[in-house]
C-alpha cells in the first residue's frame, strides 16, 4: 500500500515527464493560457531560433489586460497604439501559430481566467499555466495552476513542459458556515491577513472545510484566484460533483464516454486521509466578517467594524511599510474604516467578475441610486457573462443605479487601459490587488466583495453591506 | 545567456518590505514587445516625479548607488505580478544579484531566466549585508556563485544556498529550453501514455 498522498500530491504525480537526482522535474502542462502581455517576447523567441508551438491544441489566447472596455470598441480600433500593438501581435501570434484563439470581437473574449474555464478549457486533474499570477483561479476545479514569466512562456509553447521542484503542501481549512452578508471574497482576503502576503511562499495551498464546500464554482474561483496574495504557487479545492456539473456540456469538456472516463478519474481527485501537510491553517467561518483591506498590501485586511491602524502596532520592516501606506492612502490611524469616502466603485476582474458577482452586487442595488457624484463601473469578466446578465436583467439593475455598463476585459484591476484611477482617486474595488499605483497613479484602492462594492456605491463611504440587508429585511 | 561566475559591484540597500512588481516596473511599461531597455524605467514612480525629474532621496538616485548591481532588500521581495518585465527592468539596469530574507515564487523563477542571482539570507545575515550597503559606493561586496559565498567590504564572508540546477544554469549561461528539447523523446513517450489514460486531454 502506497504512502497517502495530497491532492497536489496526485496531480503532480500523473504530470511528471522525467526527474533528475536533486528533485528537479520535467512536468507535462495540459493547458496553456495566453494573453497580450506577457507572450510578444515569447513568440518572438520562437520565430528567432525557428522553432513551433509544440501543442497549439493545448493553447488557447485571448486579449484582455489591454482591451478597451467601452462599448464603442466593436468599430476594431484600439485608440493607445502601443495597446494596439500587443493586441495585434497576439492576433497575428495566434494565426501564424495556429493557437485557439477569441479575438476583442468574439462574444467568448474576456478575461482569460474567466474564459478558460467557462469554455471547458479547465478540468480537474489538469496542469495549467499562463503568464498571468492569477491563474490560480483553475485550482477551484482542483487543477494544479499557477502563474509563469515569459521565459517560461516561451518554454511551455516549445516543450509543452516546464522545469519544476516540487512545492510544499499546506493545507487551509475553513470550518463552519459562513454567516450572511460574508463571502468567498471575504475568506480569501481573510485568510491573507491571517497568514501574510509571504505565509504561503513554497507552498501549494489546498483549501477545505465544510465553508469552501459551501461555496459554488464561482465563489471557489474567487478564493483560488487570491492564492498568489498569499504567495503560495497555487491554490486547489477538491473536486466534487458541483465541479462535474460545472464542467458538464462545456465546449471543451469531454462528452458521452469520455466523460465517463474522465469522470472516473476525477473522482480520485482528493487528498487520502492521513495525508502529510507541512503547513496548517484554520480559521472558523462563523468569525470571517466583511472585510476590507486599509494598506498597499493584500495583507492589510481588517474586519469593516475596525479602525486603521497605527504604524506602531506592527513589528520589523512592516512597521515602516505601515508608515508608508498609510501616507500614499491618506488615512489617519484610529479613523474608523465606514468613514472612508470613496470617489470611485469598480466591479469586475479575475477574482469577481463572474455571473454571481454581479448578483450579488445588483441585489443591493436593485431600485435603488449611487451617490451623486460616485464614479461606478461594472465590467463583466467576459462577453457570455455579460449577456447573461443583460438576459437576467441585471445589467438594467446597474445602469438604473448609476453604474457605467462595460464590455469585458481586466480594466481598472489593472489600469493598462484608458481605466484608470486619477491622483489621490479613492476605489472600492472588486479586484486582486492594492499596491500602490496598481489602478492609477497615486490612486488608492480599498479591496472589499461585490456586495461591499455596491454598498460604498449607494452611501459613498465603505459600508457594512449588512446594514443594508437588515434594511431590506425590515422593509 | 550570459555565464554568471563571480564578480565585484556595488551594493544599495532598499529595507522596504513586499516591494511588489508594479513597483518594480508599473504596468505603463508593459505594452512593449521588446525585452530591452525597461532599466530606465526601473521602479518609475518611486524614482522619477510625474515631470520625470529624479526624486534625489530614492536610493538608486544619490550618486553613491548610480551604479549599483546588488540590491540588499526587504522581506517577500517580487511579490505580486508574474511580469517577467520586473527582472527585465532590474537586469537592464544592472542588477545582477538580489539578497533578502525572502522572495515571491514567480518572481525568483524568472530571475534566473535571466542571468540574474536571488539570494535568500536569514535575518540577522541580511542586517549585516543591509550595515555594509548604507556604507555607499566604498562598500563593495564580491558574490562568488562557485564557491556560494558573499564577501563584504569589511571582508565578511557569508555562505548561501543555491539550488544546484539553476546554480549549473547559470554558470554556464544554459538556455532551458535547449536542455529540455534534449528530452524530447521522453515528452514524446508521456504523451503517448496519456494519449490512452486520459485521451480528454
Amino acid at each position: 500500500m502506497s504512502a497517502p498522498k495530497t491532492l497536489y500530491d496526485k496531480i503532480w504525480d500523473a504530470h511528471v515527464v522525467s526527474q533528475d537526482e536533486d528533485g528537479t522535474c520535467l512536468l507535462y502542462i495540459d493547458r496553456h493560457l495566453v494573453h497580450e502581455v506577457t507572450s510578444p517576447q515569447a513568440f518572438e523567441g520562437l520565430r528567432m531560433a525557428g522553432r513551433p508551438v509544440r501543442a497549439p491544441e493545448k493553447t488557447i489566447a485571448v486579449p484582455d489586460h489591454n482591451v478597451p472596455t467601452t462599448t464603442d470598441r466593436v468599430s476594431g480600433v484600439i485608440a493607445n497604439e502601443e495597446s494596439r500593438i500587443q493586441v495585434e501581435a497576439l492576433d497575428k501570434n495566434a494565426k501564424d501559430f495556429g493557437i485557439n484563439y477569441y479575438p476583442v470581437n468574439d462574444i467568448r473574449q474576456g478575461i482569460v481566467h474567466i474564459v478558460g474555464p467557462e469554455q471547458g478549457w479547465t478540468l480537474p486533474g489538469m496542469t495549467v499555466v499562463c503568464g498571468d499570477s492569477h491563474t490560480a483561479t483553475h485550482g477551484a476545479f482542483g487543477a494544479l495552476a499557477h502563474g509563469i514569466g515569459t521565459s517560461e512562456v516561451e518554454h511551455v509553447l516549445a516543450t509543452q513542459t516546464l522545469i519544476q521542484k516540487k512545492s510544499k503542501n499546506m493545507k487551509v481549512e475553513i470550518t463552519g458556515k459562513l454567516r450572511p452578508g460574508v463571502t468567498a471574497k471575504d475568506i480569501t482576503l481573510a485568510v491573507i491577513g491571517a497568514t501574510g502576503t509571504g505565509g504561503g511562499t513554497g507552498y501549494v495551498i489546498e483549501y477545505c472545510g465544510e465553508a469552501i464546500r459551501d461555496l459554488s464554482m464561482e465563489g471557489r474561483m474567487t478564493v483560488c484566484n487570491m492564492a498568489i496574495e498569499g504567495g503560495a504557487r497555487a491554490g486547489l479545492i477538491a473536486p466534487d460533483e458541483k465541479t462535474f456539473e460545472y464542467v458538464k456540456g462545456r465546449p471543451h469538456a469531454p462528452k458521452g464516454a469520455q466523460f465517463e472516463a474522465a469522470l472516473h478519474w476525477w473522482k480520485t481527485l482528493y487528498t487520502d486521509e492521513g495525508a502529510h501537510f507541512d503547513k496548517v491553517v484554520t480559521l472558523k467561518a462563523e468569525e470571517i466578517e466583511p472585510v476590507v483591506t486599509w494598506g498597499t498590501s493584500p495583507e492589510d485586511v481588517l474586519p469593516i467594524s475596525g479602525v486603521v491602524p497605527a504604524p506602531e502596532d506592527f513589528k520589523g520592516g512592516k512597521v515602516e511599510a505601515a508608515r508608508r501606506s498609510l501616507d500614499y492612502m491618506g488615512l489617519t490611524p484610529g479613523q474608523k474604516l465606514t468613514d472612508i469616502q470613496i470617489d470611485t466603485v469598480f466591479i469586475g476582474s479575475c477574482t469577481n467578475g463572474r455571473i454571481e458577482d454581479l448578483r450579488a452586487a445588483a441585489e443591493i442595488l436593485k431600485g435603488k441610486k449611487i451617490k451623486d457624484g460616485m464614479r461606478a463601473m461594472v465590467v463583466p469578466g467576459s462577453g457570455l457573462v455579460r449577456a447573461q446578465a443583460e438576459e437576467e436583467g441585471l445589467a438594467q439593475i446597474f445602469i438604473d443605479a448609476g453604474f457605467e455598463w462595460r464590455m469585458a476585459g481586466c480594466s481598472m484591476c489593472l489600469a493598462m487601459n484608458p481605466d484608470q484611477l486619477s491622483e489621490g482617486e479613492r476605489c472600492a474595488s472588486t479586484s486582486n490587488r492594492n499596491f500602490e499605483g496598481r489602478q492609477g497613479y497615486k490612486g488608492r484602492t480599498h479591496l472589499v466583495s461585490p456586495a461591499m462594492a455596491a454598498a460604498a456605491a449607494l452611501t459613498g463611504h465603505l459600508t457594512d453591506v449588512r446594514e443594508m440587508m437588515a434594511e431590506s429585511v425590515d422593509a | 545567456m550570459e555565464k554568471f561566475t563571480k564578480f565585484t559591484g556595488i551594493a544599495a540597500p532598499m529595507p522596504l518590505v513586499n516591494i511588489d512588481t508594479d513597483m518594480i516596473i508599473p504596468k505603463i511599461f508593459l505594452k512593449t514587445i521588446k525585452r530591452s531597455g525597461l532599466g530606465v524605467n526601473l521602479f518609475d514612480e518611486m524614482r522619477y516625479d510625474r515631470e520625470g525629474n529624479e526624486i534625489a532621496d530614492f536610493v538608486l538616485n544619490k550618486p553613491q548607488y548610480r551604479e549599483a548591481s546588488i540590491l540588499i532588500a526587504g522581506d517577500n521581495f517580487g511579490c505580486g505580478s508574474s511580469r517577467e518585465h520586473a527582472p527585465w527592468a532590474l537586469a537592464d539596469f544592472g542588477i545582477k544579484v538580489i539578497v533578502s530574507t525572502s522572495f515571491a515564487d514567480i518572481f525568483f523563477n524568472n530571475s534566473f531566466k535571466n542571468g540574474m542571482l536571488p539570494i535568500v539570507l536569514p535575518q540577522e545575515q541580511v542586517d549585516i549585508l543591509m550595515k555594509d550597503a548604507e556604507k555607499g559606493s566604498n562598500a563593495r561586496m564580491t558574490v562568488d556563485l562557485e564557491s556560494q559565498e558573499i564577501t563584504t567590504s569589511d571582508g565578511t564572508v557569508i555562505k548561501f544556498d543555491v539550488d544546484p540546477f539553476k546554480k549549473h544554469c547559470l554558470l554556464e549561461g544554459l538556455d532551458d529550453i535547449g536542455l529540455t528539447l534534449e528530452k524530447a523523446s521522453a515528452i514524446d513517450s508521456f504523451e503517448t501514455q496519456m494519449a490512452q489514460a486520459r485521451p480528454w486531454i
